[in-house]
Formats: C-alpha cells, sequence, structure tokens
C-alpha cells in the first residue's frame, strides 16, 4: 500500500464528508420554519463544506505528482467572509422585523443595531438646516 | 490502485450530485422564501454550491486551472452578498 493509494482513499473519504455537510445544510435551508434558524444551517456548508472539498482538491494534487498548497487561499477567504456575510443577513432579519428584537442595552445605547445614537441625529439636524 | 480509483469515482459521483441538489433545493427556497434575508441567503448558499462544483470539476479532470475561477467566484460572492444586504439595509450601497 503505497502513498499514492493512501492519498486516493483520503480523496474520496474528503468528498463524501464534504457532499454530506453540503447535502445537510441545504436541507436545513429548506425545511427550519424559522429565518434566523434559516441562517444557521447554510454557514455549516460555506465553512466545512467547501473546506472538505477544498481539501480533496489538495489531497487529490498531491496523489497525481504535482502537489500544490494554494487551495488554501481560497479556505481563508472563505473562513474569513463566511462571519461577515452571515451578520449581515441577519442585521437585514432583525431590521426587517421578520425574527426576535434583542432587547435594548441596560446602561448604554449605542451599540444596538436598531437604536441611532443622540450624537448622530444631531449631526443630521444639523447638516439638514 | 484500482479500488482506490473506484470508491474515489463513486465519491466524485455522490459529490456532484448532492451539490446539484443543494443547488436545486435551494433555488426552491429562493423563490419560497418569505423575507429578504432567506432570499439573500440562498443566493449565497448557490453561489458557495457552484464554488464546490468548480472545485470537483477541477478533481475530476485532474487540472489545476480551475483553481483561478473558484477563487474569482468566492470573491464575487461575497461582494454581491454585502452588496444586497447593505442595500436592504440602507437603500444605498455606497453612501
Amino acid at each position: 500500500m503505497t502513498l499514492d493509494v493512501i492519498a486516493t482513499y483520503a480523496t474520496a473519504v474528503f468528498l463524501l464528508i464534504g457532499s454530506g455537510f453540503v447535502i445537510v445544510g441545504v436541507i436545513g435551508l429548506l425545511k427550519f420554519n424559522d429565518p434566523m434558524t434559516r441562517l444557521h444551517a447554510p454557514t455549516k456548508v460555506g465553512t466545512i463544506g467547501i473546506g472538505m472539498l477544498l481539501l480533496a482538491s489538495m489531497t487529490h494534487a498531491f496523489a497525481s505528482g504535482d502537489g500544490s498548497l494554494h487551495e488554501l487561499l481560497i479556505m481563508a477567504f472563505l473562513f474569513v467572509t463566511a462571519p461577515i456575510s452571515a451578520n449581515f443577513i441577519a442585521k437585514v432579519n432583525i431590521h426587517s422585523r421578520t425574527c426576535e428584537v434583542p432587547p435594548s442595552p441596560s446602561r448604554d445605547d449605542t451599540w444596538s443595531t436598531l437604536k441611532s445614537p443622540d450624537l448622530d441625529q444631531e449631526i443630521k439636524g444639523g447638516v439638514q438646516e | 490502485m484500482t479500488s482506490a480509483l473506484g470508491l474515489l469515482n463513486i465519491a466524485l459521483v455522490i459529490a456532484f450530485v448532492s451539490l446539484a441538489l443543494g443547488q436545486v433545493l435551494s433555488m426552491v427556497r429562493l423563490m419560497l422564501g418569505p423575507t429578504y434575508g432567506d432570499r439573500i441567503l440562498a443566493l449565497d448558499t448557490m453561489v458557495i454550491n457552484a464554488l464546490g462544483l468548480v472545485v470537483v470539476i477541477g478533481i475530476r479532470q485532474g487540472v489545476q486551472i480551475y483553481f483561478e475561477v473558484s477563487l474569482l467566484i468566492a470573491m464575487l460572492g461575497f461582494v454581491s452578498t454585502v452588496a444586497l444586504a447593505r442595500f436592504i439595509l440602507r437603500g444605498d450601497i455606497i453612501e
């Protein structure tokens, strides 16, 4: 059992794990019944599913001779940008009132996404005058 | 080696089928989607599934030229998701 055979088996196993996560996440996107719950499922497609497929691509490149590591670049890009886009979609859900609105903060009211601070309103009024 | 290649071929077929089914199911959610957030999320999932399809095609053909394609799809998908969400949040993309 040489190294090529082990790498080919590893490629097949990574492909199976990745496609399993992809199908589970998409079924979750279709079947859940709340917008915020639906937001939770497809992020697994973006991170673990595509990550496993890219890992399979790397392993296959090493098995077939000329190895390459530059799929790590796509993996790093996806891992960085997935939380940002999920945060934006969650803000869309909060602003369109399709989910339970989070409670207002106790002391400081400048961080909440629904409430603009008084300073901004003063600046806006000043510009309009 | 032949059994390993057979397992790899079966895994490639399963990956193709599950990614294509994922595209179809997220397109159903894109058409159903009661809210804007669901539609943006379904479009983002479809972009990511297309990226996975390109990666699996690259494994199937054994070539390296699909790397740039998948990197470009990843960047365009992120930018389009953020632009859509910002348009719905603020009514404008770049203020």
